[in-house]
């Protein structure tokens, strides 16, 4: 199965080397290779290419806070705007560092949802306060605090021909 | 008594920076919000009720007239109200028989 994306087309293969890498991305190219039953150079190919094609973006290192000793509160923000200054808003906001995702939304009403995070409850509110509600076109703020983690994953798995669960 | 100068900045229409926001809880914005003595009188007699007890018992009244009207007097006045403990409507029409008695002689001294 192929599929199209910005102009590019993925195959399974490029598909199955994207499922392996967001699992672990220290992977070796013959480590996947054998995994997936294909050549080390292929991998390193595909690879390579879709770095230049910016399908895969960077490489990260995702960090425990907790075990990090970070002192650390994440919260889901909702924010109600203005429909016009909606764009505008999710631009500004997603320039701030406390600001980790930002996603706008066509429901109801049109708003902002962003995953924040901050040292501890009052410097969450100082932010709130002092950097996006000002903001022009913000109606109102609904935000929550997370209390505790239950899932926490960034893969995209393709529907339809998955590669083997344990990869 | 205050100079005529103090009393008009007080009573002045704050910059954008300086607007008081009125929040239900941490993170929670109404939508309301005030940016000059007047204004604010006005909002308190209409926004949730949470956000006056949330915002009087964390000093935020206090702190937003001392600091950003630059209103010691009614910062003083605010205190001793937080002091009483009211909550509900006695809070609202407590909070807006001191700014509304405050703004009032404001004004006659900016005459």
């Amino acid at each position: 199965m192929k599929m199209k994306n910005r102009g590019n087309v993925l195959d399974d293969l490029d598909w199955h080397i994207l499922q392996v890498l967001q699992k672990n991305a220290k992977q070796t190219y013959m480590e996947t290779g054998r995994r997936l039953q294909v050549a080390h150079s292929t991998v390193h190919d595909r690879i390579k290419k879709m770095e230049e094609e910016g399908i895969i973006e960077k490489y990260m290192a995702v960090v425990n806070l907790e075990k990090a000793g970070a002192k650390c509160i994440t919260a889901i923000m909702t924010v109600f705007t203005d429909p016009k200054e909606s764009e505008n808003v999710a631009e500004r906001l997603s320039k701030f560092e406390q600001a980790l995702e930002v996603f706008t939304s066509l429901s109801e009403e049109l708003l902002i949802i962003a995953k924040v995070v901050a040292e501890d409850q009052e410097k969450l509110h100082s932010f709130i306060a002092h950097s996006v509600a000002p903001l022009p076109g913000v109606l109102r703020i609904r935000t929550s605090i997370v209390t505790k983690k239950y899932k926490d994953e960034i893969l995209f798995i393709k529907g339809g021909n998955n590669p083997n669960e344990d990869l | 008594m205050k100079s005529l100068s103090s009393s008009s900045r007080i009573l002045r229409k704050l910059p954008r920076e300086n607007t008081f926001y009125f929040f239900t809880s941490i993170g929670n914005y109404t939508g309301v919000r005030a940016i000059s003595l007047e204004e604010f009188i006005e909002k308190i007699k209409e926004v949730d009720i949470k956000s006056l007890e949330f915002h009087l018992y964390r000093g935020d009244f206090q702190k937003w007239a001392d600091e950003t009207l630059e209103d010691r007097e009614l910062a003083e006045k605010i205190k001793n109200l937080q002091i009483l403990k009211p909550v509900g409507n006695t809070l609202r029409d407590q909070l807006c028989f001191i700014a509304s008695k405050r703004f009032e002689e404001l004004k006659r001294q900016a005459l």
